[in-house]
């Protein structure tokens, strides 16, 4: 695929791509702020560390891809993760639960992790050199995050009554949200005619749900899929039928967004 | 300001050679293998353009802003116009580490990367290595005998290890 260059796509398909980056610099923004509350109490000093850490990572991606689509649109990268209302965010609505408890912040992780993993895995050979280049740098960082989560995943899954009981109990609430992820995105076979995506999000979906169902039948974890004809897992569950809006209507996330736009909005120029 | 004598790419490879990581300063930039292209082109117009590529270690790191001021100011003067940018053009990778670099890191108390695996394939960097536990020798006794304590550690680049033969916490420079 030869390289393409921002500027030389129809407006169409700068639009897709707009939506594509903001979808997943949102994503890893709030997921990043949610890990951060976990600064101080987590279970374990090593997990204190760890989720700081991640949350650094995250926070970082975010700035990357923000920066990528202020060269798309124009602006501020610091205006568009800071400047807006919560109704304008693009995340998908997994992220805006709180943390809630250990078990449930390792649920959540785990499905949005390997929801993102399949979706990195559709840049690869993204046909903008920017975004493949920061692609290959966040899929390098992200593999110590995936393996910090199939170790906890486990840990949970094989430990006492108490801490599977609540793994799963987290696993059956936050199903149908999960799949929001890696929902259809406006425009995206533009971006597939384009070389910037290589498939539709539906095909990561299939894929990553595919990878999760050995795992989870060997830890007898909630997995509610059938198969249909053919290798189609189907959900019988009720997804959400807006997955990335209505962020507005969140209390959990109105309540961290008016935490981390607290000190752009007491003063916008503020440099640290 | 005039430069002394003609900058060469040498002279400026030899520049950056003296411009310390923040966090571990007896390695330099050159020897973190963070350096990914210079052009000087003493031609240009206005008295000569220096233009260095830098690749970050992690994409949220927050010491890259410290790292690009430093080597620009240690660069200032070498042209009329001297640039200092990061670039993700390729990704920086722990095996950019040059073999002094591992030395200096040991040198500081701090495990030199691990190689990468040899079934590493381009496209398919680390991930398809999940299931393999990150290891590390001892930079304090050159054991093996080490466990992985936490992947993650005090900054973004760093994991935490045990050894069992000299019995004490130790940092590795992660690998990615």
């Amino acid at each position: 695929m030869t390289a393409v260059m921002a500027e030389a796509l129809d407006r169409g398909t700068r639009e897709a791509l707009a939506g594509l980056l903001l979808a997943m610099a949102d994503d890893e923004f709030v997921l990043g702020f949610w890990d951060s509350e976990w600064t101080g109490i987590a279970p374990l000093l090593e997990e204190d560390v760890a989720q700081s850490s991640i949350a650094q990572d995250e926070i970082g991606h975010a700035q990357a891809l923000y920066q990528l689509l202020a060269e798309v649109i124009g602006g501020d990268a610091d205006r568009i993760a800071f400047g807006r209302e919560p109704a304008a965010y693009r995340h998908a609505r997994l992220l805006d639960h709180a943390r809630t408890d250990w078990a449930f912040s390792i649920a959540r992780r785990f499905l949005y992790d390997t929801a993102d993993a399949a979706r990195l895995d559709l840049l690869v050979a993204c046909a903008w050199p920017p975004l493949a280049g920061v692609v290959a740098k966040m899929r390098r960082e992200e593999t110590y995050h995936l393996l910090h989560m199939h170790t906890w995943l486990e840990r949970l899954a094989s430990g006492g009554d108490d801490a599977r009981g609540r793994l799963a109990a987290a696993l059956e609430r936050l199903w149908p949200d999960a799949l929001t992820v890696l929902a259809p995105l406006p425009g995206e076979e533009l971006l597939v005619a384009a070389g910037i995506l290589a498939e539709p999000m539906a095909a990561a979906e299939q894929r990553w749900l595919a990878s999760l169902r050995p795992i989870f039948t060997r830890l007898e974890l909630p997995f509610p899929f059938i198969q249909l004809e053919g290798e189609r897992l189907e959900t019988t569950l009720a997804v959400p039928a807006e997955p990335r809006d209505g962020h507005d209507g969140s209390d959990s996330f109105r309540w961290l967004w008016g935490e981390f736009t607290m000190v752009y909005r007491s003063d916008p120029e503020a440099v640290w | 300001m005039s430069p002394v004598r003609t900058p060469t790419v040498e002279a400026v490879w030899e520049a950056l050679a003296e411009v310390p990581d923040p966090e571990i300063p007896l390695v330099s930039v050159v020897d973190l293998g963070l350096v990914h292209r210079i052009d000087l082109d003493l031609e240009a117009a206005g008295g000569g353009r220096l233009r260095v590529e830098l690749l970050p270690t992690f994409v949220g790191c927050p010491a890259l802003e410290l790292i690009r001021a430093a080597v620009a100011e240690r660069l200032a003067g070498m042209a009329a116009n001297v640039e200092v940018a990061m670039t993700f053009a390729e990704p920086w990778t722990s095996d950019r580490i040059t073999p002094e670099g591992r030395r200096k890191l040991r040198e500081s108390g701090f495990a030199p990367p691990a190689p990468a695996e040899a079934a590493e394939q381009p496209g398919k960097p680390l991930f398809a290595t999940i299931a393999v536990r990150p290891t590390a020798s001892c930079p304090y006794c050159g054991s093996q005998d080490t466990e992985l304590e936490n992947p993650f550690g005090p900054t973004l680049c760093r994991a935490i290890f045990w050894c069992n033969r000299c019995r004490q916490p130790f940092e590795q420079f992660k690998r990615v």
